[in-house]
């Protein structure tokens, strides 16, 4: 190959590079993160754009350069060049592909371990439940056993200390919460900052999924399936909790919200809302 | 030259001209045509049902059809756009008129069992439409129908949505043992597998897919109307079955659905590149074993669409790398179309603008494809209006934009006449202006909070809803040029001759339309189908 | 320019004579075997879902049932001898004695029959009834399903055998109807064994 075609092909790979890095880190596709593992996700996310807009935009100049620069003229009825293969150039364009995919796939990987979504989910030798009671469990269902979700262990920036159980139940239309420690009830989600929190989710009729955009996660929430999801909310302030699976007619009217407390103002919420127990 | 004579027609009674294409032909030819015009049929009713959400998402509030209306139209939407518009189009239409062609052959291996699979496919359709109508309610639940959800709408619509798909899909097997039986068994003598067309290919790996993994959708489907009208419990929660097995199920053939519904594109536009850049086929063995990686991987992947169901994390994980492997493949046989257009003469016409924006969109899909193969990223986005935009990329800026093209670049072989290339330029201008405009705001949305599946949403996303819409509404409006097209050229269209693409795969050469028996004399043995740019002198 | 030869629709030909008319041999084996893979595919999908219910799902107290095992045994030692008899049918057939394939032919539907007699008889005995629980819709779906093929077999060879006749054909050259039937019917024994490993020895 020419130098002067290498320079240029150069020229063009870097600048095609640098472009897809500027776009990775600089154009805000997500919405604000809330939980510990957002920002690890929007680690991945850059990636992933970079890597894309690198191979879009690649692709894109090299077909439309192409449609221009190998037009046919008017009145031209001859062939192009006879090449119907080049095997060195072919191994390049397999090997440079499947060493990115490793590549993201492992990375991917790392996020997912990160994110807590590699911890086995029904030991739960390791969660402290402090004096809080054992998450109830679904008659029947002796085991108590987990069938999906992210779990507690191995959290990016996971605090020491005691997890927060809280159950969910989803049904159509709505997710109601219960707070096994304090036994309070409620039609939304409150969590303090900084401190683990584990839902044990379980639908009442068909399928719906429990997911919080700030925080990057989703669950399904199956019935007669128990899951788990595993977060560390640290930014207060109040964020959509979504249905996201079609659980009928309502199912985009199923939202409630995730209301996240500097630790006073829980503790504030935790003391209001306790029902007062009635000596038996 | 041999004919033989069909035993079981009585030659008086068969029907002439256009009245062909209502009988049970077993021409080759005509099965193909007939699965062409009644696909696109089933697409305008798609389309339709596409144009109820698309206005229904112009504003945040649900108040153009009731809810119940909306999932019922989605439902249809999902359906009818699948199995009655791209898998008969893509491997009905095209693969019955061309592979008996491409092979060397006077019709397909079974051409009965042909004629039947496309007759199952206008009843079973109208069953799915009618069930619109039926009291009660159409089926509701998406067309991916998840238990228990299923098992709680209305019976009546549920269970003819099932009885729809089981037809759609038996339609969709015997197709499938027809082409591998054609492709195989039918070549003419001195045709080896390496010669012929990469279509036949597509369609051999297409096939295969189709084989294995229909039927299990059909048992799984059983299964689902058993718990409806015998009350029996296997994705019954309440009764101890299990719902992520039926997802399971489910995937296992619906995965594999997409290179149903792609790797045929594939092939088209591996015919279509060539003939109009005037250039070998870019590594025709690399794109056959290609194919068959894809095959293979494509059995292996599916629980990607379970990343946030009950699946343990081991699971996941495997689903994320055999998904990513895909990529390989199928990256390969892109930069093998682009190398196949570098250093070519390339026509600008419908067919090829068409083609490279096919290029252009499945990349862009692709990578976002890539993307949620990966399970921390899909774990935010799964069921939300990103994958909605990515699948939209695949199968329309895929598949129907290879559809489209193919339509310009084989229509003189259908008919003789050659499509009006100005009407076909607005044609593709309009569908991809509005294709990009409808689908491409759906990743932000996506990835911003909006789930998919739903009326209403959050008034902050309105303004890229009524983008997207008015994206929808300009693909509406790019279906009149192509009317138009087809009755302008119906009535003083150009004659285009036998080969007015001067190419060289076996279909042109014969006239167009070719008569019954495919060709005047002996089929033409094409060992090089690709043999272009070895006579640089200019051709007469 | 058409030029549909008036009258005549198609080359579709005689069933397995290839449309080329150049030998292509008999294909039309090779598409039932196709289909039976088809075929054997649903069956698959049914056996995947039986084992991860049963791997999965574990069923409450009084749920567990242990199935007899001398019925299902016996009809398992009848369906598998019935496809050696099919066998022999399709050895006499290519001699020549159609007489004494006919007889074959009769005996492996005979089998055929006396197979789902006893299927017949076991579904009577059951202490469970479909909706029950998981394992008994699960055990009639599939021996069900099963069953629906037997009886399907079953007719097959009594049409086949009827075309053993003199005039009727299948004749000692050109017998596909009887070597399709054979085959689907040692598709419908191979099955059978796998299910009754999977439903009723596991």
């Amino acid at each position: 190959m020419p130098i002067r075609t290498a320079l240029a092909v150069l020229t063009a790979t870097t600048a095609l590079v640098l472009t897809g890095l500027w776009v990775g880190n600089n154009v805000n596709m997500l919405p604000l993160g809330a939980s510990s593992n957002a920002s690890t996700y929007d680690d991945l996310f850059k990636v992933l754009f970079s890597i894309g807009t690198v191979l879009f935009l690649g692709i894109v100049i090299l077909l439309v350069y192409s449609l221009f620069r190998f037009r046919r003229r008017s009145g031209d009825v001859s062939d192009g060049l006879a090449i119907e293969g080049n095997l060195p150039l072919e191994i390049v364009w397999t090997a440079i592909p499947a060493v990115v995919v490793l590549f993201v796939g492992l990375y991917s990987y790392d996020i997912y371990e990160r994110m807590g979504g590699m911890a086995t989910l029904n030991d739960h030798m390791t969660m402290d439940h402090g004096a809080m009671q054992q998450v109830s469990v679904k008659e029947g269902d002796a085991a108590g056993r987990v069938w999906g979700g992210i779990g507690v262990a191995g959290m990016d920036a996971a605090p020491a200390g005691p997890v927060l159980p809280v159950e969910v139940t989803a049904m159509q239309f709505a997710f109601i919460f219960h707070y096994p420690g304090s036994d309070i009830t409620s039609g939304e989600l409150h969590v303090p900052t900084g401190q683990q929190v584990e839902l044990r989710m379980e639908a009442r009729d068909v399928i719906h999924a429990f997911w919080v955009p700030q925080f990057r996660l989703k669950q399904d929430v199956i019935p007669g399936q128990p899951t788990v999801l595993s977060f560390t909310a640290i930014r207060a302030g109040t964020y959509p909790i979504i249905c996201a699976e079609l659980c009928g007619p309502y199912h985009g009217g199923m939202r409630s919200n995730v209301v996240v407390h500097e630790p006073e103002a829980y503790d504030n919420w935790l003391q209001q809302n306790t029902p007062n127990r009635t000596t038996t | 030259m041999t004919l033989a004579n069909p035993s079981d027609f009585d030659g008086n009674l068969q029907p002439q001209g256009w009245l062909r294409y209502f009988s049970f032909s077993l021409d080759h030819k005509v099965i193909g045509l007939q699965y062409l015009v009644c696909g696109f049929i089933f697409y305008l009713i798609g389309g339709a049902l596409a144009g109820v959400i698309r206005t229904e998402l112009i504003s945040p509030i649900s108040d153009f059809v009731s809810r119940e209306t909306y999932n019922e139209v989605l439902t249809l939407h999902g359906t009818v756009m699948i199995f009655l518009w791209i898998v008969p189009v893509v491997n009905g239409a095209f693969g019955n008129y061309l592979i008996p062609f491409y092979v060397g052959a006077r019709d397909m291996a079974f051409p009965r069992l042909n004629a039947v699979a496309f007759w199952l496919i206008p009843p079973a359709g109208i069953l799915l439409i009618s069930s619109y109508f039926i009291a009660g309610a159409a089926a509701q639940s998406g067309w991916t129908a998840y238990p228990p959800l299923s098992l709680t709408t209305p019976a009546a619509g549920q269970v003819v949505w099932i009885l729809s798909v089981l037809l759609l899909g038996g339609s969709s097997i015997f197709g499938g043992i027809n082409f591998i039986a054609t492709i195989l068994k039918l070549r003419r003598p001195g045709l080896k597998l390496m010669m012929l067309p990469m279509y036949c290919w597509a369609m051999l790996g297409t096939s295969i897919l189709v084989v294995l993994s229909t039927p299990v959708l059909a048992g799984t489907l059983i299964l689902l109307s058993f718990d409806i009208i015998a009350h029996t419990g296997f994705f019954n929660p309440t009764m101890g079955g299990n719902v992520v097995v039926y997802q399971h199920l489910f995937w296992f053939y619906s995965h594999p659905a997409v290179y149903i519904m792609v790797l045929p594109a594939f092939g088209l536009v591996s015919e279509i590149l060539p003939i109009h850049a005037r250039k070998p086929l870019f590594g025709y063995t690399t794109m056959v074993y290609s194919i068959m990686a894809i095959v293979f991987l494509g059995l292996i992947v599916w629980a990607h669409h379970m990343f946030t169901s009950g699946t343990p994390p081991w699971m996941r994980l495997f689903f994320t790398i055999a998904t990513s492997f895909i990529a390989v493949p199928t990256g390969i046989k892109f930069f093998n179309w682009l190398a196949t257009l570098w250093g070519g003469k390339i026509a600008l016409n419908s067919a090829m603008l068409f083609s490279c924006a096919f290029i252009v969109n499945f990349v862009f899909g692709g990578i976002t494809g890539v993307a949620l193969a990966q399970v921390p990223f899909d774990i935010h986005v799964h069921d939300t209006y990103f994958v909605v935009g990515h699948f939209h990329y695949i199968v329309y800026g895929g598949t129907v934009f290879v559809i489209f093209g193919s339509l310009y670049h084989w229509y003189p072989k259908f008919t003789g006449r050659l499509l009006n290339e100005d009407l076909g330029r607005l044609h593709f201008l309009l569908t991809f202006v509005g294709f990009n405009l409808c689908f491409a705001p759906q990743h932000w949305l996506g990835l911003n909070g909006m789930p998919r599946r739903v009326a209403e949403y959050d008034p902050a996303f309105t303004t890229l809803n009524q983008v997207s819409s008015v994206g929808a509404l300009l693909m509406a409006i790019s279906t009149l040029p192509l009317l138009i097209n087809v009755v302008v050229t119906a009535i003083n269209g150009k004659e285009a001759g036998d080969n007015p693409w001067n190419a060289l795969t076996s279909e042109w050469l014969t006239s167009s339309p070719p008569p019954v028996e495919n060709w005047h004399g002996e089929a033409p043995l094409v060992t090089e189908p690709y043999g272009y740019g070895q006579h640089p002198e200019v051709k007469a | 320019m058409t030029s549909t030869t008036p009258l005549q629709d198609s080359v579709a030909v005689e069933a397995g004579h290839s449309p080329a008319g150049e030998g292509h041999g008999d294909f039309r084996l090779f598409g039932l075997a196709t289909f039976l893979v088809a075929d054997g595919m649903t069956f698959a999908g049914f056996f995947a879902a039986y084992l991860t219910f049963r791997a999965v799902n574990p069923l409450p107290e009084g749920g567990i049932y242990e199935l007899e095992l001398l019925l299902p045994t016996i009809n398992t030692v009848v369906l598998i001898i019935s496809s050696f008899t099919f066998h022999r049918a399709g050895k006499e057939c290519r001699a020549g004695q159609l007489g004494a394939s006919r007889l074959w032919l009769a005996i492996t539907g005979g089998l055929g029959a006396i197979f789902l007699a006893g299927q017949m008889v076991e579904y009577f005995n059951l202490p469970f009834s479909l909706t029950d629980n998981l394992f008994a819709s699960t055990f009639y779906a599939l021996t069900g399903f099963h069953g629906l093929h037997v009886t399907l077999g079953v007719i097959c060879i009594a049409i086949v055998a009827l075309q053993t006749r003199q005039g009727g054909r299948i004749s000692a050259s050109d017998h596909f109807g009887l070597e399709a039937a054979e085959l689907y019917w040692h598709f419908v024994d191979g099955i059978w064994v796998v299910l009754y490993g999977i439903l009723y020895l596991l």
